[in-house]
């Protein structure tokens, strides 16, 4: 692998996909999806349920094969054809259900797949290490020796998280990583997903939390029935975004707000 | 030291910075932990340890000579065999599956040995080299199936079952079975070889060092790397304990004959195994894939290997189990490896301890529950009861572990353990 030795400057483009399509069965869950990720940015990708957003994840997770379509990293069309292959180019993955074991302590699911000194595990360093990678991202977890079943929805994800950073990646995928976090940890792991932009390495974020987006996403790639729908910056209004999303700038939301308006006018 | 994080306001030990959580420290502390794991379900070594016991207590009120030194170390040649075949199943269930072919894939492994070695003369440890790669084999076409064609271990095993019968009986040939030389090396192995009594003490307090030692070095470890440390307390009364119940048994065994070197090989392949599953990489991505298989998938372990890997050790095991079963009966003929040998070693895991569930057990299960399996056939045979009633009894209690394994999975998932 030699872009193991290289790291991708900042702007230069890390991850490009072209006319990728996913077909299961009769559905076309993405269909012609154009994507590009440059090193030190984040990008949010949005849409509606069911636009593909986590089996685009999935696709670059080398969790599902691409029906057709090109994926290009670091300047070389590659295939990723399993979650081996994609972690150790250096994609790696917060799933939205987390794929975390439940049975083996936080320690052992954060370095899972990547033991320190396979033939003797070092349980003290990777305890440590596990330590450290979980105060620099703030969290509350109350022991690394507890076994995974026995934490919080937002603790899981923590771990998630932590697990994700630990190869060092140059692109992180956080598939609704601020779903289940309370208010504190929401804002760490927006701060983390800046830190990490910072140190150069390309994010994909996905959420329905349009606030979040905002707040970190440097483009917004919008996805609509599993094809792009216009790639938008911070600064597009949220009407703009909301329609972009939904397909039509007369939308349920829209409607929403328009009958909330009249309410309000007519108890006035 | 149980007093130390109240005493010393320094800078806190990276994992004791939550100060929600209760930090059980010394002999005090690790009782509560203790029965707070046995509440929560986490039932451990706790079945064993009553069943040895209540076993103990009726076979011995039943028929005194129980207990007699010489027949606890028949007990113990006895348990060598199907404790093999134990240590492998206990592989495939990590897994969440089964190998049910394991009697039959015993039973080749004793014929094998005959033929090749008693029949055409090939040199005894080519044959049990030999006898192993059979088992080997085997095991790669159960992972193949399971792996390429999504066969549940259980059909696949189950058709194994059959077929390794019917290629054991016939490479046996029409004769049907093989008596091997008495004053051979193997049956010697099965029958007579017993560790000299030194050796044994040796060996008995071996482990109470090891626990000590190892105690000693994590905890230098651990406050080196700014980690909380157990204190040895704990540590020095396991390790007594421990030593005084295994010197006490070497003792109570050396008053008849002693232990016999095939236990002993057994022990050693246990401790084996324990390190590969508790200490590397390997065992780490097993426990894994009995957990979680997709989760293990998407962190880069290859699951089918894996897989593979699982069935491969069971199958040879239980192929030398068969060996081991062969030297016990200095023969090789069409009963071996049929009747209660599949369903004793399943019964033995899964009494140790070795969840049916996948993703909980450990090599020790293999042992502990091999112990009470045997404990319980001697004991019947003692009483003389016919094997009509023995297979009913001992079927009845795989029912009960079984339940036990249940239970204790339902209230250890209520209570957030897993």
């Amino acid at each position: 692998m030699s872009q193991e030795k290289k790291f991708p400057t900042k702007g230069e483009v890390i991850l490009k996909l072209r006319g990728v399509s996913k077909q299961f069965g009769a559905v076309t869950a993405l269909d012609n999806i154009d994507l590009d990720v440059h090193a030190g940015e984040v990008v949010a990708l949005v849409g509606d349920n069911g636009a593909g957003k986590s089996t685009l994840v999935k696709v670059l997770a080398g969790v599902h094969q691409p029906t057709s379509g090109t994926v290009e990293y670091l300047g070389e069309q590659v295939s990723l054809d399993t979650p081996a292959t994609a972690l150790e180019m250096g994609i790696a993955t917060v799933f939205q259900d987390l794929a975390l074991c439940e049975n083996l302590d936080v320690v052992a699911n954060l370095f899972l797949g990547h033991e320190v000194s396979p033939w003797r595990m070092d349980e003290v360093q990777m305890e440590v290490r596990a330590w450290t990678l979980l105060q620099e991202l703030a969290a509350r977890i109350p022991s690394v020796r507890e076994p995974i079943a026995s934490l919080s929805g937002g603790q899981r994800q923590t771990v998630a998280i932590a697990r994700s950073l630990l190869l060092d990646p140059k692109i992180i995928m956080l598939d609704e990583p601020t779903a289940a976090l309370g208010v504190a940890q929401t804002a760490e792991v927006l701060n983390l997903i800046e830190r990490v932009r910072d140190r150069g390495h390309g994010v994909i974020l996905i959420s329905h939390n349009m606030e979040d987006v905002r707040a970190v996403a440097d483009r917004i790639v919008v996805l609509r029935l599993g094809a792009n729908n216009g790639v938008f910056t911070a600064e597009t209004s949220h009407q703009e975004l909301v329609s972009a999303i939904t397909g039509a700038s007369e939308n349920s939301v829209s409607r929403r707000a328009a009958r909330k308006l009249e309410e309000v006018g007519e108890d006035q | 030291m149980t007093q130390e994080t109240q005493t010393k306001p320094s800078p806190p030990q990276l994992d004791r910075a939550d100060t929600r959580v209760r930090h059980d420290a010394g002999i005090a502390g690790a009782v509560r932990g203790f029965v707070d794991q046995i509440k929560s379900g986490d039932l451990g070594m706790l079945p064993v340890v009553l069943g040895l016991l209540l076993i103990s207590i009726v076979f011995t009120s039943l028929n005194p000579v129980f207990l007699a030194p010489n027949n606890l170390v028949n007990l113990l040649f006895d348990a060598a065999a199907v404790g093999l075949i134990a240590l492998g199943v206990v592989c495939v269930l990590l897994l969440g599956e089964i190998d049910l072919s394991i009697g039959s894939m015993s039973g080749l492994g004793s014929a094998l040995t005959g033929v090749l070695w008693v029949n055409s003369g090939v040199p005894l440890p080519l044959a049990i080299i030999a006898v192993m790669l059979t088992g080997a084999c085997v095991g790669l076409l159960f992972g193949f199936l399971r792996n390429k064609f999504e066969m549940p271990s259980f059909v696949a095993t189950l058709a194994g079952l059959l077929a390794l019968l019917g290629l054991q009986l016939y490479i046996l040939g029409p004769t049907g079975s093989i008596n091997m030389p008495f004053t051979s090396p193997l049956v010697r192995f099965g029958q007579i070889l017993i560790m000299p009594a030194w050796l044994s003490y040796i060996v008995a307090i071996v482990p109470g060092v090891l626990i000590l030692v190892g105690a000693m070095r994590t905890n230098a470890q651990r406050s080196a790397a700014n980690l909380s440390s157990g204190g040895m307390s704990v540590a020095v009364v396991k390790a007594a304990v421990l030593t005084a119940a295994l010197l006490f048994a070497v003792f109570y065994l050396e008053q008849g004959r002693g232990v016999p070197w095939m236990f002993g090989v057994f022990v050693l392949f246990v401790v084996i195994l324990n390190y590969a599953l508790t200490r590397t990489k390997w065992g780490r991505s097993m426990f894994a894939v009995g957990g979680n298989a997709e989760a293990a998938r998407r962190s880069g372990i290859n699951v089918q290997r894996i897989r593979l890997s699982a069935f491969v050790v069971c199958s040879t095991f239980a192929a030398l189990g068969g060996v081991f079963a062969a030297a016990r009966l200095a023969s090789a003929s069409q009963q071996a490896g049929t009747g209660d040998v599949n369903l004793n070693a399943i019964a033995a895991a899964v009494i140790g301890g070795t969840s049916l569930f996948g993703g909980r057990g450990s090599a020790w299960s293999a042992l502990l529950g091999v112990l009470v399996i045997m404990a319980i056939s001697n004991g019947l045979t003692l009483l003389n009861l016919s094997s009509s009633l023995r297979y009913m009894i001992t079927g009845a209690v795989l029912a009960i572990a079984v339940i036990v394994d249940s239970l204790a999975r339902r209230s250890r998932a209520s209570h957030g353990r897993a």
